[in-house]
């Protein structure tokens, strides 16, 4: 079945593409991650423009987020006010992510930043995934269970002026630190189409050392507002937000995150982070060596 | 007597005397494409007829070259080269006349119908395209990037040059087809017909205009995206809240 795109001027295949959002749904609802980090290379990979698929693949990180945002709020999963920061962060974050995405493209480096971060970002952290749950599956086999590390803050966020008391995280932090780790997601989710889930989580519990009970239902909530934000600063400076490729990808993420999410209650959760962890790491190594390769195209073109 | 006459004829100029030129009546299969949600390229017929002075056709064998072309643009080439292990975007060039679509269909190849000048002044071949290059590059770069942007076109399936596809029956009759992929874009394009003999060009027409536009729903899309781009933005965002809530919602119903 074939359709045509009418801001990435081209026809794909339909089926393919909600194949796609379906399987990367299907890992979101496990993981309770948005799932961009695998979207936007897939769709690249796909023949896609990466300037479309970034900005589509946020549009449908917003519709895979929604329902955990609603689920969270139910169990009283979600600091409002810690969330309300990070979004505002997020928010100056996409705008700085325009501004950054513009100079890129016009010195045409725009793909190569792109490339590059998604392998420090991907590399570190899936690194630090697989460690951790690595070291989890060994501590279940041995039957010795991991001294939780002692949840305290970074002292870099220690040194910040101006504390305020963030009740639900149980914190008593300067609010610059969620502001700043805000900004810097918005910029990413603007540059690379990801959610920053899976950067907001461990800084959440690494950086701020907020209660686990509510850092994924806060990271859910800043990325819903801040993918939304993605989606409308694409479509005012970027204009690459393709809305038939969008609904099409979250025809089949919306339906894989809940069936991925059914799957999830029935693995064992240090099992879960070392395959997400092997997934991460696996695109991190392919988009690596995708930059020593020689690429396909060594031309691209422009238009004035 | 007559036969040297005739001759000499034909090799006036082709200003000299307009009833002694062959004529051409060319037509396209559609002067309009319109791009729909199901488009996936389009397949055009160009065909037309040879009308020769006084009915007569002469011996000998002519040749037709056919070229469909879309409006032209100005961009930026860039080139990946290898730097410190990683390939990144090194060397640019621009270019202020790259049709944004250009295809080309003859009897023979080019190189055996006309010669180098003739193919040069009618852009007769990818190798021939008046690119205008600008700024000060030596010629060498020139002809690399050229080269690069014919065959990223070529293999994108934007540009195409095809040999021995137009038919021609009975020195009279001729038709060609020229494919156009999905991927193609929007505007006026213009077909060119060119009846060639002995070399060089006798005729060329390229009156006929081909309009290949988004319609429905898609124009709608694309027209929205551009100038009410806040508006396009809140709906991208509103669909894409309603589709995910309504997927938990019937999900928890199941």
């Amino acid at each position: 079945m074939d359709i045509y795109l009418p801001i990435a001027n081209l026809s794909v295949n339909a089926l393919v593409i909600i194949l796609l959002g379906g399987g990367v749904g299907v890992l979101s609802g496990m993981f309770g991650v948005g799932g961009g980090f695998l979207t936007t290379p897939l769709l690249i990979f796909y023949g896609i423009p990466p300037a479309v698929a970034a900005a589509s693949a946020s549009t449908q990180v917003t519709g895979a987020s929604v329902s955990g945002v609603f689920a969270h709020m139910k169990r009283g999963g979600v600091d409002f006010q810690m969330g309300g920061v990070l979004v505002v962060g997020g928010i100056f974050g996409t705008g700085a992510g325009a501004a950054i995405f513009e100079i890129l493209e016009s010195v045409g480096q725009i793909d190569t930043v792109i490339n590059i971060l998604y392998v420090l970002m991907l590399g570190s952290i899936g690194g630090m995934m697989a460690k951790e749950s690595l070291s989890s599956v060994r501590a279940t086999r041995t039957g010795k269970p991991v001294v939780a590390a002692k949840r305290r803050h970074h002292p870099l966020v220690a040194s910040l002026p101006m504390r305020w008391r963030f009740y639900r995280s149980g914190l008593y932090i300067s609010p610059l630190a969620p502001l700043i780790l805000g900004f810097v997601t918005g910029i990413m989710t603007m540059l690379l189409g990801v959610g920053g889930g899976f950067i907001m989580v461990p800084a959440m519990l690494y950086l701020l050392g907020m209660g686990a009970q509510v850092v994924v239902g806060t990271s859910l909530f800043q990325i819903l507002f801040v993918t939304m934000a993605s989606t409308m600063m694409h479509s005012l400076t970027t204009k690459a937000v393709d809305i038939v490729l969008a609904v099409f990808l979250l025809i089949g993420s919306v339906t894989g995150a809940q069936i991925g999410a059914r799957l999830a209650q029935r693995m064992r959760p240090e099992y879960l982070r070392l395959f997400l962890a092997t997934i991460v790491l696996l695109v991190a190594i392919r988009m690596a060596l995708g930059l020593g390769w020689r690429p396909d195209e060594i031309y691209t073109l422009q238009a004035l | 007597m007559i036969r040297w006459l005739a001759l000499f004829l034909w090799l006036l100029p082709v200003t000299a005397s307009a009833q002694n030129v062959p004529k051409l009546v060319p037509d396209v299969s559609q002067r309009q494409i319109d791009i729909q949600s199901g488009f996936t390229g389009a397949e055009m017929l160009l065909f037309g007829a040879i009308i020769y002075p006084r009915g007569v056709v002469p011996e000998g064998r002519v040749d037709v070259a056919v070229v469909l072309r879309g409006p032209t643009r100005s961009i930026t080439l860039r080139e990946k080269q290898k730097i410190a292990g990683i390939w990144i975007n090194a060397d640019s060039s621009d270019f202020r006349s790259v049709p944004s679509y250009y295809a080309i269909a003859s009897s023979r190849p080019l190189e055996q119908i006309v010669n180098s000048k003739t193919a040069a002044i009618y852009e007769l071949g990818l190798d021939r395209l008046q690119l205008s290059p600008s700024g000060e590059v030596d010629a060498a770069e020139q002809r690399r990037f050229a080269d690069g942007l014919v065959d990223l076109n070529r293999r994108n399936g934007l540009f195409r040059q095809e040999a021995g596809t137009v038919e021609i029956t009975d020195q009279v009759l001729y038709r060609a087809r020229l494919n156009i992929p999905s991927s193609v874009p929007v505007g006026v394009y213009t077909a060119e017909t060119l009846l060639i003999r002995d070399g060089r060009v006798i005729v060329a027409d390229d009156n006929v205009e081909v309009r290949i536009r988004k319609t429905g729903f898609e124009q709608l899309v694309t027209v929205m995206a551009k100038d009410y781009a806040l508006f396009y933005g809140a709906m991208a965002v509103l669909v894409s809240l309603l589709l995910g809530w309504f997927a938990g919602f019937v999900f928890n119903r199941l």
